[in-house]
């Protein structure tokens, strides 16, 4: 009998190994594989995608009802939210400094700094920092969180085509990493890892969010914009080797699929298990495309996810060069 | 092949009787395959055949059942950016010969009968896998009659046994079903069904592609030209990896002998619902053309359809959402209007926003062939003509008690020509970014 050549690409790029946390602290290590997602044969991946649960600095006035009967209590007081999603197996804690929005308490400096202490000495976890996706705001709370979280090597976010130059100059004065954030566009994803490349920032400090689409919702975008800028990272450019970072949970949450409990039709199905299906199918399908981090919000999501790649994965962590 | 491949087989008089202006400019057609090379009348016989195989697509076309059939193959590439995905995976549920048969009607009626609606597309589910799991054939046949009786659904024979499948072949040819499956052991009989009733035929062998292709080999060789190809149980560790090597071997590789569809089992190879459906997320998205499930149950199947159709959604044809306006969160006659464009993501966008705002808003949608906010202004097709037109169109006066519209702030420029359009009404301007309307609408809007 013939056998069959295992049709094996060859490759040349490698996504960037991105370091969360150490320090004293858990860490983590984001990227590095040589191949596409699940193509053991043909390279190594030596991290599993890893999985954030993303916690907020307020009690969401506006989350599905069965994402806070989920977590309970816990939503009041962000140190005690971080404990329980690291008792879930969350890989790394995702902090909304939702506060500080100017329509949700105009929190400033103090408080930001106050809420990221107590989550640091909380838990162990590699900590991710986004901000209120308010400029000005950004600017101030994550310059404060970025200068007190010195040396533990959080990730923080967004930067943004207007303000990299200050975010990426407060990452490299602290040793944090930058989470660079760009409308669904292979092009500007690159151009923006350009631009901090060029102000210093080294490419291993740098995570790229593509802005990501849920499931019905744009999610083929974001599935090709990953797929197009891995494929061109494994081809040899290196401004499209940053590890991928999806926020999949606050997108998929806040589609009608997941938020609306009446006057949807039938053929919907059970409202609690279609929304919790909704992530994760979100979220499998960017880990099939090559994401990196999956940021959720839901707990069960989190189990079913980790499940699976923990199936997929199982002793096919592999360190060939 | 490449065009000045084709060309050097092509006789090179011109004569036009293919319509092409040259045979050159033919060749690059068919080279495109937007033609196909049959429209030379003046071949040689040699020529045909070489052009004819290069031609023919990677994975075949493979059609089961009559009625809302299953049609899948036809793909040509490995990632959706390079062109698109064409055809749909199938969706099926799973039903055995042990279940009772009171069961069975419902859950086929259920099935056949589940619609969802989006954005103007039915999804649906595509049929049944009826399995001969009692291993008599009474049993089977009974099935598959209940089956049949209760919907004009595809379905797949699932049996072991050859004389059952004969039995079963009887009664169900003229509806085309995918039979499933020659073995190593039973590939003679099962492909002398496939040929004797003209049905599709699946080809399983677990032990690796290599076997596989062996076996497949065996069976087109006896004249079966319509299979399927069954790798065996692909669990998370695997699916991705197998499947993309057939994909890759087919595609780059032009490797004929397993150049067709592929049918998986995630039914096989997980313990719950919520498993199942991720398994089977995975295989919509890499590369099967046949996806068999154990469960229906809404929750899962609404979110694997929507996957399925964001998936082969063609990247180069955004989809449209259909004209209209739109109720979010429950609107009434004194909610706020504001106005968009037709394209998908435009659309999703600013509903998402407006969804998560909680604020009651019609949404309206103009129709500018699927274009986005600037694109369609520039383009001339979201202007204030348009706008008022699509305003009447659907009867806004009658559906709102104000006279108000909001407009996306990137077209700024058209509010005069807009309050010209319509008069008595206020032209508002909202912001650039979806993100930024539910401030807007939470600032801006006093009923």
């Amino acid at each position: 009998m013939s056998i069959l050549e295992t049709p094996v690409q060859k490759w040349v790029g490698k996504v960037h190994e991105v370091k969360l946390g150490g320090n004293g602290r858990k860490s983590i290590v984001i990227g590095g594989e040589t191949t596409l997602p699940f193509l053991h044969f043909e390279g190594s991946t030596p991290n599993r995608p890893a999985l954030a649960i993303e916690i907020q600095d307020m009690e969401p006035p506006d989350w599905s009802p069965h994402l806070l009967s989920a977590w309970g209590e816990v939503t009041k007081n962000p140190a005690d939210w971080a404990k329980k999603a690291a008792q879930y197996g969350a890989d790394i804690i995702t902090l909304r400094l939702r506060s500080a929005h100017p329509e949700q308490g105009n929190t400033g400096t103090a408080e930001a700094k106050k809420t990221v202490a107590k989550i640091l000495s909380a838990v162990d976890l590699p900590l991710i920092v986004l901000g209120p996706e308010v400029a000005e705001k950004d600017n101030e709370v994550l310059l404060a969180v970025s200068e007190l979280a010195r040396g533990q090597r959080i990730a923080i976010g967004n930067c943004v085509d207007k303000n990299y130059r200050t975010i990426a100059a407060s990452c490299l004065a602290n040793g944090h990493t930058a989470i660079a954030k760009t409308p669904n566009d292979v092009n500007l994803a690159k151009q923006l890892n350009i631009l901090l490349h060029e102000v210093g920032l080294p490419l291993d400090s740098i995570l790229n969010d593509t802005s990501t689409g849920s499931l019905g919702y744009g999610l083929e975008y974001t599935y090709s914009v990953i797929e197009r800028l891995r494929l061109a990272c494994l081809t040899g450019d290196e401004m499209t080797s940053a590890p991928i970072i999806c926020t999949v949970g606050e997108e998929s949450w806040r589609q009608k699929e997941s938020m609306v409990t009446e006057g949807v039709p039938l053929n919907w199905g059970a409202h609690e298990e279609r929304a919790i299906i909704w992530e994760a199918i979100t979220a499998t399908s960017l880990i099939t495309a090559g994401g990196n981090i999956i940021v959720l919000r839901h707990p069960k999501t989190l189990e079913l996810i980790k499940q699976q790649l923990l199936n997929t994965y199982q002793g096919r962590i592999t360190k060939k060069t | 092949m490449t065009g000045i491949e084709i060309y050097k087989r092509l006789p090179k008089t011109n004569c036009k009787k293919c319509g092409f202006p040259t045979c050159l400019a033919f060749a690059m057609k068919v080279a495109q395959k937007q033609v196909d090379i049959s429209l030379c009348p003046y071949l040689s016989e040699e020529s045909r055949k070489i052009l004819e195989a290069a031609s023919r697509p990677p994975i075949r076309l493979i059609s089961i059942g009559n009625h809302n059939k299953i049609e899948v193959g036809n793909e040509t590439v490995l990632f959706r950016h390079e062109k698109t995905f064409y055809h749909q995976p199938g969706l099926v549920v799973r039903i055995k010969d042990t279940q009772p048969l009171n069961d069975v009607t419902q859950l086929v009626n259920k099935v056949t009968n589940y619609s969802v609606d989006r954005v103007g597309i039915e999804l649906r589910l595509n049929g049944f896998a009826l399995v001969n799991e009692s291993r008599d054939a009474e049993k089977f046949c009974k099935l598959i009659k209940t089956v049949l009786d209760n919907s004009d659904l595809p379905i797949i024979l699932m049996s072991a046994e050859p004389a059952t499948m004969n039995l079963a072949l009887q009664k169900t040819s003229q509806n085309n079903p995918l039979i499933y499956a020659a073995t190593r052991d039973t590939w003679q009989d099962m492909a002398q069904l496939a040929l004797n009733y003209h049905c599709p035929l699946a080809v399983s062998e677990a032990q690796g592609l290599s076997q596989l292709a062996e076996l497949t080999k065996l069976v087109s060789q006896k004249g079966v030209e319509d299979i399927i190809l069954d790798p065996g149980i692909l669990d998370s560790s695997n699916s991705v990896d197998t499947l993309t090597q057939l994909r890759r071997l087919t595609i780059n590789g032009s490797y004929r002998t397993l150049g067709y569809p592929i049918i998986t089992f995630p039914c096989d190879s997980t313990s719950s619902i919520e498993e199942e459906a991720l398994l089977a997320a995975q295989h919509i998205a890499k590369y099967a053309g046949i996806i068999v499930l154990d469960h229906f149950s809404p929750e899962t199947i609404y979110p694997l359809l929507t996957l399925r159709l964001n998936i082969y959604t063609d990247p180069q044809k955004p989809i449209q959402v259909a004209t209209g306006v739109y109720p979010i969160n429950n609107p009434e006659d004194n909610s706020p209007l504001a106005v968009t464009t037709d394209f998908s993501l435009t659309y999703f966008s600013i509903a998402g926003e407006i969804q998560s705002s909680g604020l009651p808003s019609w949404l309206l949608v103009c129709d500018t062939g699927g274009l986005s906010v600037l694109t369609a202004w520039a383009a001339g097709k979201f202007n204030a003509t348009q706008i008022a037109k699509t305003v009447k169109q659907f009867d806004i006066p009658a559906t709102i008690n104000h006279r108000s519209i909001i407009i996306p702030g990137y077209v700024a420029i058209i509010k005069g020509e807009l309050e010209e359009e319509l008069p008595g009404w206020k032209v508002m301007v909202g912001p650039r970014e979806a993100m930024d309307i539910g401030r807007y609408l939470k600032q801006n809007w006093v009923n």
